[in-house]
């Protein structure tokens, strides 16, 4: 455990040492403040909810995951700098799972500013609390699937532009099941909606936190992350 | 501390490393040769767990590199090929993050950075972003790294490329100083650095060892060089009849012979002064000389080409 909170410290302290951490973040509180002004602080008679502001910020995210995410493992490959790493007495698994933290602790970073948003809306309004918690814990949770789908795909190759386009693509592709499945026929319809991973993200932001959407973010993260060591392994057997 | 046994480590069709067995014993420096693609890095690789064998064993300090990978990780330094470091972290940094992935003490991690940090030279640049060190002092932070949690075992894979020839003096010396209370394996293509820092050399190529010898048998395979005036053909018949002499090679210009004679180790200088004396020719020059690692080196490798 000891050896997880030093990689991850590491981790989280590379995106703060690299331009990208500053520009995923300026991109991100930008866009989200023009939409958090048009849709509800700008907007005359807007209804007190983030439910506006959170399908925006959750759409970003998305594009800006893959950037977080692609040099998590490719650098290391590409660098070499996988081998001190791997020949240091600490096991594959505590490798993966600290990117993973460090990655989301940079995710967590992004999502934190917007928490003044919140601040704001509450301070004019009386917005209800229940949705704009289970929206932020939804929130959590989508980023954790973004970022461990990121982390598995940055191991499978040493090109970071490659790992950010193809996270990138799937990403897309499961974000566009959901999308599919609002026009499905009536038989592909709760299967399509049920993978595609924005849905679920509905659900928390209109502040209907089920398991069903727990159990699917959760699930499919642990699958990625579980990937992400596999992989990791097999780069020895090559 | 070191044990290999039938080695083997296959890419694909290519084999890499073939049935390789060698031992180094406590204590012992030893110099790891052999041309570029013999097998040395993926060999050491395999020795520090980054690559598991195809078949065969290897321990170190007891411990399987296979099966007990962390216990063998606790106990070696490595310094990898090329050095590959993290850029966006400062030297002193980086030596306390590795202190802390390899299980140095919170109590004595400081005292740790700080000894590597004067052993390896680092004062100067304690605070600089590892991205603009020049070449020697990412060797040398490898090196610290190597060190930081004081292994009884080093395997370091070309710790002198790249390195100017006084860096490469100060390295040298490192290592023997280093050497005096550890195991170290050591991988270089500088020859002349083996035979004053190693006390033993394994020689590999083609994913073969084909040499491990100690250095002492360096001098056991001297060469007697004998000038003289004298007939080619005659001085080399005479002094293939002295006893203990294998080989006898015989050039000639402006009247003078010259013979390289190879007696095995045996000192045969007596014989051949009595001899050449009893014949009448004027000797001219003799000298003995023992064969280089560099002879003993073109020797095993070009050997095992021409099989």
């Amino acid at each position: 455990m000891k050896k997880v909170l030093t990689l991850t410290r590491k981790e989280l302290g590379a995106y703060f040492l690299s331009p990208i951490a500053y520009v995923a973040l300026t991109v991100f509180l930008a866009v989200s403040g023009i939409f958090f002004w048009r849709e509800l602080a700008g907007q005359e008679g807007a209804e007190a909810s983030m439910r506006v502001v959170f399908y925006p910020i959750g759409f970003i995210l998305m594009l800006i995951c893959p950037m977080i995410t692609m040099r998590l493992v490719a650098e290391e490959l590409r660098s070499g700098t996988i081998e001190p790493l791997m020949t240091a007495p600490v096991t594959d698994f505590q490798v993966i799972f600290s990117k993973f933290l460090g990655a989301f602790g940079f995710y967590v970073c992004l999502l934190l500013p917007t928490l003044v948003y919140a601040g704001i809306l509450k301070y004019f309004a009386s917005p209800d609390i229940g949705p704009i918690i289970s929206g932020y814990i939804g929130l959590l949770l989508f980023g954790a699937l973004l970022i461990s789908l990121g982390l598995f795909i940055s191991c499978l190759t040493r090109d970071q532009i490659v790992a950010a386009i193809v996270s990138f693509v799937v990403i897309l592709i499961l974000w566009a099941l959901g999308y599919f499945g609002m026009v499905a026929g009536d038989v592909l319809r709760p299967a399509l909606q049920y993978m595609g991973m924005f849905e679920h993200l509905n659900n928390f932001i209109k502040g209907d936190m089920d398991t069903t959407d727990i159990v699917y973010y959760v699930s499919l993260t642990v699958l990625f992350l579980f990937l992400s060591v596999r992989v990791l392994e097999t780069r020895k057997w090559r | 501390m070191i044990e290999v046994e039938h080695l083997t480590k296959r890419y694909g069709e290519f084999v890499a490393v073939n049935d390789v067995s060698f031992r180094v014993g406590e204590g012992e420096i030893v110099g790891f040769l052999g041309p570029n693609g013999a097998g040395k890095t993926t060999t050491m690789r395999i020795l520090t767990c980054f690559l598991p064998a195809t078949s065969g064993t290897a321990k170190v300090a007891g411990f399987d590199c296979f099966t007990q990978g962390l216990e063998v990780r606790r106990r070696i330094g490595y310094l990898p090929e090329n050095v590959p470091l993290y850029g966006e972290m400062r030297t002193r940094e980086y030596l306390n993050f590795r202190a802390k992935l390899k299980d140095v003490p919170r109590s004595a991690r400081r005292n740790r950075v700080e000894d590597v940090i004067e052993k390896c030279g680092l004062r100067s640049v304690e605070n600089q972003v590892i991205g603009t060190l020049s070449k020697g002092y990412r060797q040398r932070v490898g090196i610290a790294d190597c060190l930081v949690h004081d292994p009884k075992i080093m395997i370091l894979d070309e710790p002198e490329v790249g390195l100017d020839p006084i860096q490469i003096r100060e390295i040298r010396a490192l290592i023997k100083e280093l050497g005096k209370t550890r195991t170290i394996l050591l991988s270089t293509h500088i020859l002349p650095e083996v035979e004053m820092v190693c006390e033993r050399f394994i020689i590999v190529n083609r994913g073969r060892v084909v040499k491990d010898a100690d250095m002492s048998s360096l001098r056991q395979r001297s060469t007697l060089l004998v000038q003289c005036t004298a007939p080619p053909a005659a001085l080399k018949e005479v002094l293939q009849g002295v006893e203990g002499v294998k080989d006898v090679k015989v050039s000639d210009s402006e009247g003078v012979s010259t013979a390289t004679v190879d007696s095995r180790g045996k000192d045969i200088r007596k014989d051949v002064v009595a001899l050449l004396a009893a014949k009448g020719w004027e000797l001219r020059e003799m000298s003995s000389r023992s064969q280089t690692l560099e002879e003993m080196f073109v020797e095993a490798t070009t050997q095992e080409e021409s099989k």
